[in-house]
């Protein structure tokens, strides 16, 4: 959709836009609604006392209000080819429901209704969303996600939830529907996406009530005009009153507001991230906490081995090699990396030695290592673990190494070897959490954006806050419960702060539904989902922080049009004043800076660059304003500089350029 | 010493005492309507008028009260005016007719003090005394409350409550503007204003005597500059030598002006713990008014016009003891704070000085501003400021940790609507009706200037004139009347309603994320968007008036 070439898209909506030339859509929009009211005059007047000029002026009106029904309409149509891929998806499906007694009966899925059990088997559609309640199988979601690889959905835990739309690829679950048909997942997405179900957003809200109030500004300038001019024996006609009073209400804004609202939530849906609402895309804009699940979004998800303790007396190489044998039968990816780390130390890629077994970790144990041919025993695990297999207390040197590992905030991993001439500790494999590259400059940046990071975890104090000084978080906040996520995020909100977090689990849905912004991942429970605000459709929690930033994206460039709407009036006015008033006050010509060559051609350049600026802006009402992750005093400095400065300029040259051209046409030149 | 460095030495003179006072006034005024101990005569009022001292007020309460209070202001005043013949010292003088009893009263309660009458022909002593320079102390202190409220609303959490509009008021006046202008009274008197009960009897140059119209001036006067107000004892104003008989006393009485409304920002600053959100406003306010005293006085000093240039300065209309120089900082003083006061005749400035006179009201009177409404005005288009360039660095607008969410700019768009749609509508009104050319002392565009600048210096409660006009018929009367009330307390209404709004919001903490309010740059944008909402709403006005009359006149071509 992106590769859709502009002129071709607005050529598309066309048809739409013109239909929205209903004065009951326009009402929506008090600025369009005053310049179709403009249109309807100049039209009259245009019928009645017909000239060149007056019919000119009145279709670049009319232009103008297509123009921003044109915005509005090519924002909803990138929208509404989404939400025609998503119909594909919930196709009329049956359902196999299952009675209480266990017997089977094929109905509509429409039919269903929340409670009802359905059996779902390999190649069929799930026909409703609803949580696995028996059975495991894995589903190709593609439909929604757009991730071709199938995902494991099973009864119970974090991952029962299954979406309506969606196909199951091998076995067979049951599933009970937790939504009513025309209710669930894929037809809200699909209300999103067309901006069916599009609310104002409070701050549009407030920003409309001020372009209200210019217009009304205006509007009284304009009519208290008439006497003035009659006054200065200079009568304006109507005509140009209405030319004037269009070129000075910010039609800009006016007509791009709502296309920059929808393109917003729109960016969001290419992210693959669905919210529910407008105002919760406003809100991550101006989220102040992050809280950020440790696992999985600051760390990978295993612990990784980062280096080698060797005890004293023990030859480095030993240790290593040693620690690579106990691990090469081990396929936990602690195990995995632990041979990556010999080898990268040096080891040689051998073989598991002939005659050698595994002994696989067991909870009672809670070890793993080799038993060899040649009698000796090779073991790894907590230091407390081989120490029972040892019949000893480690030696204090590795003692000392194993309390540095864990205050480091590893986790050590003991190697012990025992054999015919005893048992001998060789040292400590240093497991740790490994923080994804390029995470303490992103925090680093949502710093300067005046975001605080919170690192959520269920590890212990110190663990956690060694983890938390690496990645560079602000706060740490260890041994969480749900209730204490909940707690703090009270706490924040008490200090006026609005906070956004990730979430899947049940468990988190009070946290999700407490939070300014609340995204749960797709993998999660539904009741995660119902919860939050927003949905991440890749279930990947270090969206969140593109979230935050396209929030801001959508507040800048409602910010940035709205001044270069409002600036684009003085060089209308240097048009438009001194064209009226050249026959009273021939000195007027001297404001006449942009030396236009006649009064009429004047103030039609001023019209049609009115409604010209409108269709050149939605590329950026759609695009969104470029976003840098910069202070606040350096991102006004810019948007000023070039919304600010440039609305001020850019009309003078506009307007000058289609005065050239519209003087050539008689009877206006 | 030439007029240009006597000149400069004069403005700066007043800014170095300015800067002096800055701080310590400003800090006093801080401590004056933040303090928790009242004085035993304050006590004793509240006890007097049944108020309790310690109740907090919510906006609408704060609101009624001021309301309330101003309502029996105007109708006291009317009485006074229209019955001074019942009064001591009422030098004979009969009552004023109730069309101009009503401009006057609605002029002095809402700090315009336009006058459509002759002070010295029209008043005696009692009703100048207890009816007028009452109302200049009072509705002062009334405008003092107000700025004081909405500030006190971006320091609440959650509570809604803005102060107490009584306790307020009793310590601006008796702890600010009694002191104040009791020092300002000392320095008049040693100049030579009058200060009596008696009219004086002078000898003339010829060698003849002559009475001369006197009384209680020197009292009057102070407040009417220390307060913002304007309205002269005499007709003549602060250009008869009874009001303001020096040079020196010329420099008084703008200090006296520019005083309150530019310690102001310092009390603002303070109460708000940033001395440099203070500064940044106070920044803003003395850009635009460097920039219009540069302005006219250019315009004044290279004398347009064929008579002007002959005089080497255009002299008419001035007192040649206050010179160019003194008579342009007087008008452009006068004019940024909504004082009206008036050392020259602004009817016979330049077209480009009047003109500027005329755009320090359109800005909304925020230059510095009057006494209160200054700041308060400022802080509205702070508020407007943040809106759009809030949104310019991706969080919705906050200022000084308030959110500018719905209710808030509700209130800011009808404050920044309300007076140019009253001056514009008057305007527009006033113009069309055959009438009004006969009132005019001018006619063709100097006429529709005198017209603006009527509606212009009543809406935004400035009181000066373009004096060529004849506002004593009942339409002017009753318009300008109208003009007034509107454009006080349509916009004290709204103010403090934004200050409930404000103060029923739970503070924001700052980040580096939040715009920053108290740096050059919003200082200037703060500049950009006053400027900008003033010429996108007066540009035609303007362009009908001082500018095709300036342009047609031969400058700047």
């Amino acid at each position: 959709m992106t590769s859709t070439p502009l002129p071709s898209m607005l050529l598309a909506q066309l048809p739409s836009a013109l239909r929205k030339l209903d004065p009951r859509h326009l009402w929506r929009s008090p600025v369009m609604f005053v310049v179709w009211v403009g249109s309807v005059a100049t039209t009259l007047v245009a019928l009645t006392d017909p000239s060149v000029f007056a019919w000119f002026i009145t279709v670049w009106l009319w232009l103008t209000v297509v123009f921003g029904n044109l915005a509005e309409a090519v924002a909803e149509g990138r929208g509404k080819a989404q939400a025609d891929s998503l119909r594909a998806a919930r196709s009329d499906v049956t359902a196999r429901r299952l009675a209480a007694d266990g017997t089977e009966s094929v109905v509509p899925g429409t039919a269903l209704v929340v409670g009802d059990r359905v059996v779902v088997e390999a190649g069929e559609v799930v026909p409703g969303d609803g949580d696995v309640v028996e059975g495991v199988a894995s589903v190709d979601e593609s439909a929604i996600t757009g991730e071709s690889a199938p995902v494991i959905r099973e009864a119970g835990g974090d991952r029962s939830a299954v979406t309506g739309g969606t196909r199951v690829l091998s076995d067979r679950i049951v599933v009970q529907v937790t939504a009513a048909p025309g209710e669930t997942f894929l037809d809200r997405m699909i209300a999103l996406v067309e901006g069916a179900e599009r609310r104002r957003t409070p701050n549009e809200v407030a920003l409309s009530i001020l372009l209200v109030s210019l217009t009304i500004v205006f509007l009284v300038a304009v009519v208290t005009l008439s006497p003035m001019a009659d006054y200065a024996g200079a009568p304006q006609e109507p005509l140009v009153l209405v030319a004037l009073l269009v070129c000075l209400i910010p039609t800009t804004i006016g007509a791009l507001l709502s296309a920059i609202g929808i393109a917003g939530m729109d960016r969001l849906v290419r992210v693959n991230v669905l919210a529910m609402s407008g105002r919760a895309v406003e809100a991550a804009g101006d989220v102040s906490t992050l809280l950020l699940d440790k696992t999985g979004t600051i760390t990978y998800g295993n612990r990784r081995a980062s280096e080698l303790l060797t005890a004293p007396g023990v030859p480095d190489d030993e240790l290593r090699d040693l620690a690579r044998l106990t691990s090469l039968a081990d396929q936990t990816p602690e195990g995995r990396s632990i041979v990556d780390l010999a080898i990268q130390l040096g080891a040689d890629d051998t073989d598991l030695p002939s005659g050698a077994t595994f002994v696989e970790f067991t909870a009672q144990t809670r070890m793993s290592g080799l038993d060899l041919a040649d009698g000796r025993s090779l073991r790894k695990g907590a230091g407390a673990a081989v120490e029972t297999w040892t019949g000893a207390s480690l030696p204090a040197a590795v003692q000392v190494q194993v309390e540095e590992v864990s205050g480091a905030g590893g986790t050590p991993l003991v190697v012990a070897e025992s054999g015919a001439d005893g048992t001998r500790v060789l040292g400590v494999v240093h497991l740790k959490d490994v923080v994804k590259e390029g995470m303490a400059e992103r925090f680093d940046q949502l710093r300067a954006m005046g975001i605080r990071t919170v690192m959520v975890t269920g590890d212990n104090p110190r663990t956690a806050a060694a983890i938390g000084r690496e990645a560079g978080v602000d706060e740490v906040l260890a041994e969480a419960t749900p209730e204490d996520k909940l707690a703090l995020i009270r706490r924040e909100q008490e200090g006026g702060r609005l906070v956004a977090m990730t979430g899947d689990g049940t468990n988190d849905a009070p946290a999700l539904a407490a939070a300014d912004v609340g995204v749960a991942m797709n993998s999660g429970t539904s009741a995660a989902k119902e919860a939050g605000n927003m949905v991440d459709l890749d279930s990947d929690p270090t969206k969140l922080i593109d979230v935050v930033a396209i929030g801001k994206q959508l507040l800048i460039t409602r910010g940035a049009l709205t001044t270069f709407s409002i600036a684009n009036d003085v060089a209308k006015y240097f048009a438009i004043l001194p064209a009226m008033f050249l026959a009273a006050y021939p000195a007027l010509d001297s404001l006449n800076v942009m030396r236009l060559a006649t009064p009429e051609s004047a103030i039609a350049s001023a019209v049609v660059f009115n409604a010209l600026v409108i269709v050149a802006l939605i590329p950026i009402a759609l695009r969104g304003v470029k976003y840098r992750p910069l202070s606040a005093e350096a991102l006004l400095r810019r948007n000023v500089l070039v919304y600010g400065l440039g609305g001020l300029v850019v009309p003078f040259v506009g307007i000058k350029l289609i005065d050239v051209l519209v003087s050539m046409i008689p009877g206006i030149g | 010493m030439n007029d240009t460095l006597s000149g400069l030495l004069t403005i700066a003179a007043v800014a170095a005492v300015l800067a002096l006072a800055w701080k310590p006034l400003g800090d006093h005024m801080a401590r004056v309507v933040t303090g928790t101990t009242h004085a035993r005569p304050e006590r004793a009022l509240y006890r007097l008028v049944g108020v309790d001292p310690e109740a907090q007020q919510s906006a609408r309460a704060y609101a009624i009260s001021v309301l309330a209070f101003s309502g029996v202001g105007i109708v006291v005043l009317v009485a006074v005016l229209m019955g001074q013949q019942h009064l001591p010292f009422s030098r004979d003088l009969p009552g004023m007719p109730w069309d101009m009893a009503v401009n006057t009263a609605v002029s002095f309660v809402t700090n315009t003090n336009w006058q459509s009458y002759a002070g010295e022909a029209t008043l005696g002593f009692t009703a100048q005394m207890a009816g007028l320079a009452v109302q200049n102390f009072l509705s002062a202190a009334v405008g003092i409350c107000v700025a004081v409220a909405l500030v006190r609303g971006f320091l609440a959490s959650r509570s809604g409550m803005i102060g107490n509009f009584w306790v307020d008021l009793v310590r601006v006046t008796g702890r600010i503007l009694l002191p104040v202008a009791v020092v300002g009274v000392v320095l008049l008197l040693t100049q030579g204003v009058v200060q009596s009960f008696a009219d004086q009897t002078i000898q003339t140059v010829t060698g003849g005597s002559q009475v001369v119209p006197g009384g209680p001036v020197a009292s009057q006067e102070a407040i009417k500059q220390l307060g913002t107000n304007g309205g002269g004892f005499f007709n003549a104003n602060s250009a008869h030598p009874f009001e303001n008989p020096t040079p020196f006393s010329n420099v008084v009485q703008i200090v006296l002006m520019l005083l309150v409304p530019v310690a102001l920002t310092r009390t603002f600053g303070t109460m708000i713990g940033s001395r440099r959100q203070g500064l940044t406003i106070l920044g803003a306010m003395a850009a635009l008014f460097t920039a219009s005293l540069a302005v006219a006085t250019w315009a004044e000093t290279t004398a347009q016009g064929a008579a002007a240039r002959a005089a080497g300065a255009a002299m008419e209309g001035k007192e040649t003891s206050f010179g160019t120089w003194g008579s342009i900082l007087f008008s452009t003083a006068t004019t940024s704070t909504s004082t009206g006061a008036v050392n020259a005749s602004h009817d016979s400035l330049t077209p480009t000085g009047g003109g500027a006179a005329l755009v320090n009201m359109m800005l909304g009177e925020v230059s510095p501003g009057g006494v209160g409404s200054g700041l308060y005005g400022m802080l509205v288009m702070a508020v407007v400021t943040v809106f759009v360039a809030g949104l310019m660095v991706g969080r919705t607008p906050e200022l000084l940790g308030k959110k500018i969410g719905r209710p808030e700019i509700t209130r800011v768009a009808l404050y920044t609507l309300s007076v140019p749609a009253i001056v514009l509508l008057g305007v527009g009104v006033a113009i069309a009706l055959p009438s009004s050319a006969d009132a005019m002392g001018n006619s063709g565009v100097h006429g529709f200037s005198e017209v603006v600048y009527a509606f212009t210096s009543a809406g935004n409660n400035n009181g000066s004139a373009f004096g060529g006009i004849t506002v004593t018929s009942t339409f002017f009367q009753l318009s300008l009347a109208a003009a007034m009330l509107l454009g006080r307390f349509v916009t004290i209404a709204l103010v403090l309603s934004l200050a409930g709004a404000l103060a029923r919001q739970r503070p924001v903490p700052t980040t580096a994320g939040t715009l920053p309010t108290h740096t050059v740059l919003f200082g200037s944008l703060l500049v950009g968007v006053v400027l900008l909402v003033t010429g996108l709403t007066y540009l035609p006005s303007l362009a009908l008036g001082p500018i095709a009359e300036a342009l047609t006149n031969g400058v700047m071509s």
